[in-house]
Order: C-alpha cells, then structure tokens, then sequence
C-alpha cells in the first residue's frame, strides 16, 4: 500500500513539473498561400520519439516529420510545409510523442490556414524605384509632347550612320543590317529592330539597297513589316522590296556561314550589327572588317563588346544600344522616356551614394531595405 | 556498314573543316559549297526540331490527350495561325497582332526582372564600406568597384554633355569599361583557340590517327 502511495506521489509530480509542449502553426507572410510553417519545442516533455502530423477530417492522419531525442530538431524545430496546401482552408496538426514501442500520445493539436497576400512586401523597394522610373517617363513624354526641348549627348556610333548610307549610296553597294540571333523575346533584339525602322528610313531616302538576313522566324516577320513602313514613311512604298528581309536559318554558325558569304559576295559598303550576339560576333565584325565595310555595332552582351570595338568603326556600348532609337528618331515619346531613364539613373545614383556612406558608418537599413529577397 | 559509315563521317567532317578553314585565303568554291550545305542543313534540322520538340510535345500531343485540361493552348496556336496569316496578302495584317503581343509582354517582364537583377541588385551589391578588408588588396579592389560603378553609370546618363567635372567622371567610366573590355577579349580569345585545338585534334586524331583522339 505504501509503495502504491508512493509511486503514485511520484506520477502526480511528474505531471505537475513536466513541460507541456509548445506547438505553433503560423502563415508565411509575402507568399501564394501554399505554405505554412510548423515550429515546436519539446523541452521536458516525455517520450523516445516525436511526431507532426497532418489530420484530416476523418482522423486520418500523415505524418510530416519524425524526429528522437539524437535528432537535430530535438527539443526545438521548425519546418515549412508547402505540399498541396489550398489558400484559406484550415488544416489540422498533431504534434505526437512515443515510447520505446512507438505507441503514439497526442501531446498537442493546433490549426492553420495558410493566406495568400496580394502584395509582397519584401519587393516594396521593387516598386518604389520602378514608380520612380515610370513616373519620371511618363513625366518626360508628356514634356516632350508639349514641346519641351529635351537635350541628348552626342553618341558617336549613330552619328555616323548618315554617312553610312551615303556612303553606301555613292558606291552603289547595298547596306547589311544584322539584327542579332535572339528572338523577340530578347529586348536587344527589340532595340536592333528599332534602329532598323530609323536605318531603313534613311535607305529609302537615298534609294539604296538593304539587305537583312535573320535567324528567327518572328524577328523575320517584324523586320519586313518596320522595313515596309520605313518605305512608305519615306514615301517610297514602290522602292520596298520584301526580299530584302529573308530567312537563313535558326542554327547560330549556320547564320554566321550565310552572313559571311553574303558579306564577301555582296560585298556591302556599310555593315549594321544591332542586337543580341554570342561567339559569332568576332566571325560576323572580322570578315566585314576584311571586306573594307564601315561597321556600326551595338550590343548589350557584356562579353561580345570587347570584339566590335576591336573589329568595328563604332560601337554602341550596352545602353547606348537602348538610346539609339530616341536619338535618331527624335520622336516625342522615345525621347521623352530616354530623359527619364536617365532621371531614374540619377535617382539611383544618389541612393547609391547615400548607400555606401550610410555603409561606411555602419547604418544598414538603407541596403537592408533595399534588397529584395 | 556501321564502320564504312564512320570512316565516311569522318572523312566527310575533314572536307568540310578544310572546305571551312579554306575561308582564310579567300572566298572560293569549296567555302561557297560548305556553306550552302550547312545553311540549308541546319535550317531543315531546326525545322523538323521545331516540329518533334516544339509543336508536338507542347501542343499536339497535350491536346489530342487531354483536351479538357489543355484547351488554353488554343490560345498560342492561335497566335500562331495569325502569323501565318502573313502568306494571305489581304489578311496579312492580322499578323501584327501576335507581334504586338509578344513584343508588349517581352517589354514588360523584362523591366521588372533588370530592375531587380540590372538595379536593385547592383546598387545593394555595391553598397559596401570600400575600406573594410583583410588586406590592402581587397581594400582597393572594394575602392575600384564603387569608383567603376558610379563612373560608369554617369558615363551611360544621356541627358548630360560630357564636359567639366561630369565628363572627368564619364571618361573615368569609360576606362573602366575599356580595362573590363580588354580582360573579357584575352579571355575569350583563349577559349577561342581551345576550339582551334579541338578541330586539330579531330584532324590528327580521328581522321589521320597521328595522335589518340
């Protein structure tokens, strides 16, 4: 009977000085609502082994993860949970221990519903400076639009396009214009065709020949339609030929071999190679350097630069490819979002500044805030 | 057969590597003829490659399948259809819808993800205290990177002429870039004669057998 008492003393104590466990189940804030993350902490609570378990509503339970008393995520863990979760449904989770026999207690069960949020506020800084940089352009367009001068530096590459073509003209050779081996979805390409419409124009004008080889079958459809309406802006829609636009093929060194021949054949006074380039940059600007051609190029391709300022007259340096069309066609709009580009550099560049000042004194929270996770 | 067919692709590859190479003295009928092999080659290949990797995987297949769960790429067949369109002279002008759509949508995400990779990443990449380092070396090289980063951001602001104290720094900004430009030409150059070795040592290796392949 004493022991009895005594042992059942002991039990009571137990029970009064055990640790209940702690269990939190919590919404990933900034996501999709596909996640939740589950955290415990296990000191002092009794048992060999422990379980997180998903409960549906019949009872049915899927363990998430199993840890003992050797494991890392003993006494306290965390985990996030991501698999087929629905945004705004209430799951239940079991946290369970087990002794030696692995027979299961529940220990605690809590819910969680995992929310998606609408704005993801880690990219604040993400919108700021891209409000920054719409509004300025937006700003700019509409200044420009009303009248407002807007001035831009000298870029030596575009200037000597008009020579280009006159040159070209004088000699009775056509002009190449290489639009790069990217598809559209490459905004160097975009840039190239840009220029192209600017290029053609000028052609139009002086009644000379274009010659555009491409390697995509959409940049191949779009050049023809910016050379068309470059003919009938200059008012010489009979002088369109659309073969001048042709397709040689996707394949990269297949596209140089053809570019190459057409260069030493043709024999162009003046080559153009505007967009997105790889390793065939150096093949295309060499053999029309041989070829006593003047060469513009422009690219954005920070490893191919270094071979058309080797190989060529002149060179669009990364942005500048961008600014060329605002510079040659002088149009309101383009113009107007060049000036705010150039704004929003402005305003990064003081952010920049104040950034690595901040940094020198050791106040973080400017480049805290501003990196996005 | 197998081995008649080897020694045919191998004898077949030095032709064209010689009929290649032959470029280099000038333009001649060997060149003229590799070339219109390889043009044409390729563009059959990437046409049948668009059809068995493109268009069947990704469209035909999912749709003859499971139609239900798929119709939405009706959509981009669609598309696809009106760029076709440009063969029917009247109806030509439909394939400017496509265009403007891929154009727009390429414009679009591509100023969200620079701003963030071209921006954002650059400016908190660059905002370091340039004087904290283990040595002299990292010091300078953290001094070069800020100096470079300003230096060259004013040399790409358009808005300005580059003169005075302005164009001090825009010049500054454009050696860096030259000095970046020249390290990025001797690198490739290298990688460029790696490729001269690997056709020589299809020439001596696989074709002549005078070194092991």
């Amino acid at each position: 009977m004493k022991h009895t008492v005594f042992i059942l003393f002991l039990l009571t104590t137990a029970l009064l000085f055990a640790q209940s466990p702690i269990f939190t189940i919590a919404d990933i804030p900034n996501d999709d609502g596909s996640a939740l993350v589950i955290t415990w902490d296990c000191t002092g609570v009794q048992g060999e082994q422990f379980f997180v378990s998903l409960q549906d509503a019949e009872n049915h339970t899927l363990d998430i993860t199993a840890f003992n008393r050797e494991s890392s995520s003993f006494p306290r863990g965390s985990l996030i949970y991501r698999d087929s979760l629905t945004a705004g449904k209430q799951y239940h989770f079991v946290l369970a221990s087990a002794d030696s026999a692995l027979v299961r207690t529940p220990l605690i069960s809590k819910t969680g519903t995992p929310r998606a949020q609408w704005f993801n506020t880690d990219k604040i800084s993400l919108l700021i400076m891209a409000l920054i940089l719409a509004i300025s352009i937006v700003y700019f367009i509409y200044s420009a639009k009303g009248g407002k001068n807007l001035y831009i530096r000298r870029i030596n590459g575009l200037e000597a396009m008009e020579e280009s073509v006159g040159r070209a003209t004088e000699m009775g050779r056509p002009i190449l214009f290489v639009p790069g081996i990217n598809d559209l979805d490459d905004m160097q390409t975009i840039a190239g065709l840009t220029i192209l419409g600017q290029l053609a124009f000028k052609i139009a004008e002086h009644d000379s020949k274009l010659l555009v080889p491409v390697s995509r079958s959409m940049v191949l459809s779009t050049a023809r339609e910016i050379v068309k309406e470059a003919y009938l802006k200059a008012g010489r829609p009979d002088a369109y030929d659309p073969d001048c636009v042709f397709y040689l093929t996707d394949d990269q060194f297949g596209y140089v071999a053809g570019v190459d021949g057409i260069i030493v054949r043709e024999k162009p006074a003046a080559n153009f190679y505007l967009g997105a380039f790889y390793a065939e940059s150096l093949i295309l600007a060499e053999t029309g350097f041989s070829s006593g051609a003047i060469q513009t190029a422009g690219t954005a391709m920070p490893s191919q630069i270094p071979f058309f300022v080797a190989a060529c007259d002149y060179t669009l340096i990364g942005e500048e490819l961008f600014a060329a069309s605002a510079y040659l066609s002088k149009e309101p709009h383009q113009l107007g979002s060049l000036k705010g580009q150039d704004v929003g550099k402005a305003v990064f560049l003081i952010v920049l500044i104040v950034g690595i000042i901040l940094e020198i004194f050791g106040v973080h929270d400017l480049k805290n805030f501003l990196t996005v996770h | 057969m197998t081995h008649f067919f080897n020694v045919f692709g191998i004898w077949l590859g030095a032709a064209f590597t010689f009929a290649i190479f032959s470029f280099l003295y000038k333009d001649n009928p060997f060149y003229k003829v590799a070339e219109q092999i390889f043009v044409g080659l390729s563009a059959g290949y990437w046409f049948i490659y668009t059809i068995f990797n493109i268009l069947i995987p990704n469209l035909f297949l999912p749709l003859s399948t499971d139609f239900a769960a798929n119709w939405i790429k009706l959509i981009p067949a669609f598309l696809g259809v009106l760029m076709l369109m440009r063969l029917v002279p009247n109806a030509e002008w439909m394939s400017r819808y496509p265009i403007a759509l891929l154009i727009g949508t390429t414009s679009g995400l591509a100023f969200l993800r620079y701003l963030k990779s071209d921006v954002i990443n650059q400016i908190t990449a660059t905002m370091i205290n340039p004087f904290v380092g283990n040595n002299w070396v990292t010091v300078v090289g953290q001094i070069l990177l800020v100096v470079g980063t300003i230096t060259g951001v004013i040399y790409f602001y358009f808005s300005k002429k580059h003169e005075g104290a302005f164009g001090v720094s825009a010049k500054i900004g454009i050696y860096f870039l030259m000095v970046s430009f020249g390290a990025a030409f001797g690198y490739t150059a290298m990688a460029r004669v790696s490729l001269l070795i690997g056709r020589l040592q299809f020439l001596l290796g696989d074709w002549l057998g005078i070194i092991s392949p």
